[in-house]
């Protein structure tokens, strides 16, 4: 089926996130939507969906106009999605998400599981997915989890395929294994939109490139457009995919992990016997994918979890007993990987949030009582100096964007001397000013002496600010190397394929 | 023999490796343990000899008092409760299929070791009789586990609903106004599910529509409830044929299953009960079949653990909810039509006497699970018919036995029973988009 | 946890002056305030109508009409000088509003670092037991004897509090249920003080009561308003102090809003936790001390009223801030008074208040109710998400 998307505009309020969006899929095309965190990608999904009503502009389908006021419309027309924050309801089974919403029933109109188990086990022999009905989702790794998904939008006869950053979670094995399935899908005459930020993936798999930037389509490209070509049209710009720094003079060892093994409430080991050390003016990055230790390896230095054997030892004294005021205390600074969750409070003002963490020094209290005069003082001051754009200095994070909200928490952590700085996803989700700012400001912290510790998973960022490269994989440093390697040999011990090992 | 033998040996690697189980172990020793200790106690404290029951729930002539030798009996307990205890040190309680019974016959044994010695010794010409628990707890469970299973209704699909005791007031006035109009106990419990219902209204429209935070919804709707209710119950002059046409209803009478109602001990009280009892022995079958066996059933269940993902299959969300909501209402209103037509009759102000609140209880102590909820509710109303029984022979005070239910649940949140977890999207309004 | 949501703000908004004062910013919270208080003043004549003699039972429409005006006139009327009428019903307005402003700020503190705090009833009741012991059976001076029982009655409710506030802390139990829980507990112990034990026991009553209160452990009267009025008025005062300008305000209220983030900052949560809910507590105990010690000076099962139960709705009503609460606590202090004149004087039942109370709450709580009954519009103002929807997740 073709299907087209004529004049398709959004608005939240006075805020326009898709502006007149002309596309159109041909049928068994692996079209790709290119585009930066917040132009504008999912919400033209979502109306194509049903989850959100165009403000103007209309979907065709071979022609005739289509009005999705639900998803069921959309999956009703043939349209499937897999969503980048999977719509599973993990204590179902693989067979009750599959059948939730279409369910068939047996005598006493109580629901048929056997039915829609077979359902799943000749999908998945048809498309090769691997998937069984009977477990819960939420004991299945990710990577299984997103083909119950694809699994998902099969079953209900879907056409067009529609898959929003789909591997973001995955290991570059898994991501060769999604696009074989992706290819086999194709064959069998399905479309698909492929959504990502990701260049490589685009020129692997992309028949058609659209680009779209700040909710507008700024052009279409062939598979063979160079990455440089499609980097430039994505940010507007050309873009530097190089941080400029000067190599790195590495000092003494600051901070030494030895044997550190943390297991988690439900007994999974998942850091493993990780042993390295950081040091001072140097970055050492933590490469894998995502969820395998980096998270509780971060939480561990920090003190938020306690190791359950082995030492971290910071200038020689063991701190693996501290709790997180401790820890900052002694001098590390943490940039959180999911900063909503972790790294500010939304609704305090800038001013609040840039002291959270130091509001017990005497610049900022006494005796117990907050010093507000001190603290707005600081705000104006970090605000100009991190180029902070907010309203006044005492508006509410909620009320900035993601890129503003992280350079308050940078701001926040720079803002006092520190021997080790650890910064995990430090650019997630944030716009490519802010990036470039923001990679800046850690290369300026690094030459200043601290050692720094970035957890990546994205290899640009890695490849832009290491100095040294620690690869984890199942809980384990696999190796740590330099950042000449080839980025063919970093994605192999990323999948567990020791090289060096 | 061998496969024993490999078992024990992956227990004890379980042992180093978890301790959670450890610990699970440890708190099963030392409840028991204590348990064990009190009954020693209680058989030593006591001296009579005989101690009387009856087989009913009071003295009559068709149930006499009987006597039962005491000291054996409590020693006999004492018993029991020492094998729990071994069995339990011996970490031979670790699968649930053995636990379950262990507590079970352990907990009964517990209660009587208790009642005899509370009934032993009484001084004075009248001797009270252990009185069958049986009708009591019947009696005082079936609003409980109406309203918990109105609150699992709810909350499954991602309402809280604190308002249950306010869904219990408005049951019983609406039952008990309606059913005086027409001098019909039915048509009372038929105003009862609509009393309900339509507080359940504006819990969803609150709750659901405007997203109001549940919890602050629930509090208030129960304040709104009691004070409506007070008013217009007290707005009705007691004098003349007023208080007859508005609030004098007629009771729901018992009626007696043939058959079933002549078992012993189990009979009368299980089986010679109003209709409303009989429409909660069914709703207690039904509540579960709906959740998990059918269409609806997934659905609510979906929206109240990932409602995104229910609206990205084309489930409106917000319409099951509704639901959900609506027949949770009229299950509590249905509950509250026991405390007018379903016993006394009359409406009085805070009638429900916070029951709604412990019905609550039963449904997080039930860990969200209909008949988790439900046996809940029947340990509670248990519970609160001992205070009943034990209030006219006083060796412990009622107002301790009283408080027992509460403690208990107390204990239970407070993770004895294992973390509970409720439903994911449990009070998270949904937005679209 | 719920997902986050990357909400992405149009680019290019440039920092501009602010204009208007701080205190402008609250004018849509006032303005939205009082239309919920009017439309629930509204529900209540309706419900007055509907069951008044004068107007159901009227002959004609005509005098339904005139029985309407008389019912509601009449009614609101009596509640009106019940409640401001004369310096005496200032004064009943300020003695009832006294415990309800301290057991709310209990409420307000504890709501602010992220508990809801429904064990107000429970704490009361233990410093009502604890302010009365030392009333009636502890023999000391003047003045000291009511520093003493004040100070018991602030103890008493802070271990109440205390309690679910470690078993949070420890176990993550949710406060919801445990304060429910204690507050039955607290009841079942003043009965069972009130039944078994000598010392709580007076001779020839019917129902359960104290002895009562020896006069130099009671709050001294200053024109027919007892000095714990006062109190009252500086422990506003205090609790904001303590929310806005010290470091153990920063930290409750950033566990409150963000237990993650204020635990990655270093801030001990789970302690916070157990700090607020014993201040919680010792508030409502403070509140006891002012029922007990100047109000109704003997310890009875319903010492404590609903006065726990209203304090919730004072807190929210007042938006969980210490002058939102002051002020909710005066007017709902004068609802009490003026419901008793109502009550006296017209015959309408004073659980109208309790109804009427309820429906300010509910109104106050979802301002978008309130706009679509009064067809108005207004921009989503700041007290609208200080209620924002929260599960059982903390």
């Amino acid at each position: 089926m073709l299907l087209e998307m004529r004049g398709l505009t959004k608005r939240f309020g006075s805020f326009t996130a898709n502006d007149s969006i002309d596309l159109e899929i041909a049928p068994g095309e692996i079209h790709c939507l290119l585009g930066e965190n917040g132009a504008g990608k999912s919400t033209l999904m979502n109306m194509l969906y049903g989850l959100l009503e165009p403000t103007e502009g209309g979907i065709f389908i071979d022609g005739e106009p289509a009005d999705f006021e639900s998803p069921a419309d959309a999956i009703e027309a043939g349209i499937g999605m897999v969503h980048q924050h999977f719509m599973l309801v993990p204590v179902f089974t693989v067979a009750e998400n599959v059948m939730l919403g279409r369910e068939q029933l047996r005598s006493m109109r109580r629901l048929d599981r056997k039915a829609a188990a077979d359902r799943v086990r000749e999908l998945s022999s048809t498309y090769r997915l691997h998937v069984e009905p009977e477990p819960l989702v939420e004991d299945l790794p990710v990577g299984v989890q997103q083909r119950v998904e694809i699994l998902k939008a099969l079953a209900n006869d879907a056409k067009v395929l529609i898959l929003d950053e789909p591997t973001a979670v995955l290991t570059p094995q898994e991501t060769d294994e999604l696009m074989d399935i992706m290819r086999s899908l194709k064959e069998r005459g399905t479309s698909i939109i492929f959504i990502t930020h990701k260049l490589r993936e685009v020129k692997a798999i992309g028949d058609r490139i659209t680009v779209i930037r700040r909710g507008k389509v700024v052009g279409t490209a062939p598979p063979t457009a160079s990455e440089a070509e499609l980097a430039e049209m994505m940010v507007g710009r050309a873009v530097k995919l190089k941080v400029d720094k000067a190599p790195a003079k590495p000092g003494a060892d600051v901070l030494e992990v030895r044997n550190a093994t943390v297991i988690d409430a439900r007994g999974t080991t998942v850091v493993d016997d990780v042993s390295f050390t950081a040091r001072a003016g140097e970055v050492l990055a933590i490469a894998g994918v995502q969820g395998n230790g980096q998270t509780e390896l971060i939480k561990m230095l920090m003190g938020l979890i306690e190791p359950t054997t082995g030492e971290v030892l910071l200038d020689g004294n063991d701190i693996g007993d501290y709790d997180p005021r401790r820890s900052l205390e002694a001098g590390i600074g943490y940039i959180p990987e999911d900063r909503a969750h972790d790294g500010y409070v939304g609704s305090f003002g800038v001013h609040e949030n840039l002291v959270l963490d130091l509001f017990r020094q005497p610049e900022f209290s006494s005796r117990g009582v907050l010093r507000l005069d001190e603290i707005a003082r600081n705000a104006r001051s970090r605000v100009e100096e991190f180029d902070i754009r907010t309203e006044t200095p005492t508006s509410s994070l909620d009320s900035l964007s993601g890129g503003n909200q992280q350079k308050v928490v940078v701001a926040r952590e720079l803002s006092r001397p520190l021997k080790v700085l650890i910064a995990s996803q430090p650019t997630r989700g944030v716009d490519v000013g802010s990036i470039e700012f923001i990679h800046k400001r850690i290369i300026e912290e690094r030459d200043r002496g601290t050692a720094v510790i970035i957890v990546s998973t994205e290899l640009d960022e890695v490849f832009a600010l290491a100095d040294r490269i620690a690869v984890m994989y199942d809980g384990r440093i696999v190796d740590v190397v330099s950042p000449d390697i080839e980025r063919e040999e970093i994605g192999l011990l990323m999948a567990g394929g020791g090289v060096h090992a | 023999m061998s496969q024993a033998v490999q078992e024990r040996v992956v227990d004890h690697h379980h042992e180093v490796r978890d301790p959670h189980e450890r610990r699970r172990r440890i708190k099963s020793v030392v409840v028991l343990g204590i348990a064990l200790a009190l009954l020693v106690w209680f058989a030593l404290d006591a001296e009579s000899d005989t101690v009387t029951y009856v087989l009913g729930d009071r003295v009559s002539r068709e149930f006499p008092p009987q006597e039962l030798a005491a000291g054996p009996v409590a020693w006999g307990c004492v018993v029991v409760l020492a094998i729990a205890v071994v069995l339990a040190a011996l970490n031979l309680l670790r699968r649930q299929a053995v636990a379950v019974p262990v507590f079970i016959v352990s907990g009964l044994a517990f209660y009587l070791g208790f009642m005899v010695w509370e009934f032993r010794d009484q001084g004075g010409a009248f001797q009270a009789a252990i009185s069958n628990p049986l009708p009591g707890t019947v009696a005082i469970a079936t609003p409980l586990i109406l309203g918990a299973l109105a609150g699992v209704m709810c909350e499954r699909a991602g309402v809280i609903n604190i308002a249950i005791e306010g869904q219990f007031l408005a049951g019983a006035f609406f039952a008990a106004v309606f059913a005086s109009l027409v001098f019909d106990a039915y048509i009372g419990l038929v105003a009862a599910i609509v009393g309900g219902v339509l507080l359940a209204v504006l819990l969803a429209l609150f709750g659901i529509n405007y997203q109001v935070n549940q919890v602050v919804v629930g509090v208030v709707l129960v304040a709104f409830a009691a004070g409506l209710t007070a008013f217009l119950n007290n707005q009705i002059p007691e004098s003349g044929k007023w208080k007859e046409y508005l609030n004098q209803p007629p009771i729901l009478e018992k009626i007696a299953i043939p058959g079933l109602s002549d078992i012993p001990i189990v009979g009368v009280a299980l089986f010679t009960q109003t209709a409303l009892v009989y429409l909660m022995y069914v709703i207690i079958v039904l509540v579960p079949f709906v959740l998990y066996q059918t269409r609806w059933g997934l659905r609510v269940r979906s929206v109240g653990e990932h409602p995104k993902a229910a609206d990205t299959v084309g489930i409106r969300v917000n319409r099951i909810r509704w639901q959900a909501v609506l027949v949770g209402g009229g299950l509590a209103g249905l509950g509250g039509a026991y405390f007018t037509v379903g016993s006394s009759g009359s409406f009085d102000q805070d009638i429900s006497n916070g029951q709604g609140f412990i019905a609550l209880a039963a449904v997080i102590m039930g860990r969200w699970h209909p008949v988790g909820a439900t046996l809940a509710a029947i340990f509670f109303g248990f519970m609160w018919n001992l205070q009943n029984q034990v209030g006219l022979v006083g060796k412990v005070p009622p107002e301790f036995l009283g408080a027992a239910p509460y403690l208990a649940t107390i204990i239970a949140v407070a993770g004895f029973v294992g973390r509970v977890r409720p439903p994911a999207a449990d009070g998270e309004p949904y937005v679209k988009g | 946890m719920p997902e986050v949501q990357q909400v992405e703000p149009p680019e290019g908004k440039e920092a501009t002056l602010r204009t208007q004062p701080k205190w402008m910013d609250w004018l849509p919270t006032v303005r939205m305030t009082l239309l919920s208080i009017l439309v629930a003043l509204v529900f209540g004549a309706i419900l007055i109508a509907i069951s008044d003699d004068r107007v159901v039972g009227a002959a004609s429409f005509g005098d339904a009409i005139t029985g309407l005006g008389q019912a509601v006139g009449g009614s609101y009327w009596a509640m009106l000088t019940g409640a401001v009428g004369g310096w005496d019903a200032i004064a009943d307005t300020l003695v009832k509003a006294a415990p309800l402003i301290c057991a709310g700020l209990g409420v307000t503190l504890a709501f602010r670092a992220g508990l809801f705090n429904i064990g107000g009833q429970g704490q009361l009741v233990l410093g009502a037991i604890f302010a009365g012991y030392v009333g009636f059976a502890m023999d000391l001076p003047p003045g000291i004897h009511l520093v003493v029982a004040v100070i018991a009655a602030g103890i008493g409710g802070a271990l109440w509090g205390a309690i679910p506030g470690l078993l949070k802390a420890k176990t993550g139990a949710h406060e919801v249920i445990t304060t429910i829980m204690l507050n039955y507990v607290a009841a079942s112990l003043l009965l069972y003080l009130l039944s078994n034990v000598n010392a709580f026991q007076r001779e020839g009553q019917l129902n359960p009561r104290s002895h009562p209160v020896d006069t130099t452990a009671t709050f001294p009267t200053i024109f027919s308003v007892h000095t714990g009025v006062l109190a009252a008025m500086v422990l506003t005062a205090v609790v904001w102090w303590v929310l806005e300008r010290t470091t153990l305000g920063f930290e409750m209220k950033a566990a409150g809003a963000n237990p993650d983030a204020a635990r990655t900052a270093g801030m001990n949560v789970q302690r916070l936790y157990v700090y607020a809910m014993t201040l919680a507590g010792l508030l409502a105990g403070l509140a006891a001390a002012m029922t007990v010690l100047g109000q109704r000076l003997s310890l009875t099962t319903s010492v404590a009223g609903s006065l726990g139960f209203d304090a919730i709705t004072v807190a929210l009503l007042g938006r969980a801030t210490p002058l939102g609460t002051l002020l909710a606590g005066l007017l709902f202090g004068a609802l009490d008074a003026g419901g008793v004149q109502m009550q006296a004087g017209e015959g309408t039942p004073i659980q109208l208040t309790e109804v009427i109370k309820a429906l300010i709450v509910l109104f106050v709580a979802a301002p978008a109710v309130v706009r679509s009954m009064l067809h108005f519009k207004a921009r989503r103002d700041h007290g609208e998400t200080t209620m924002a929807a929260k599960g059982w997740g903390g």
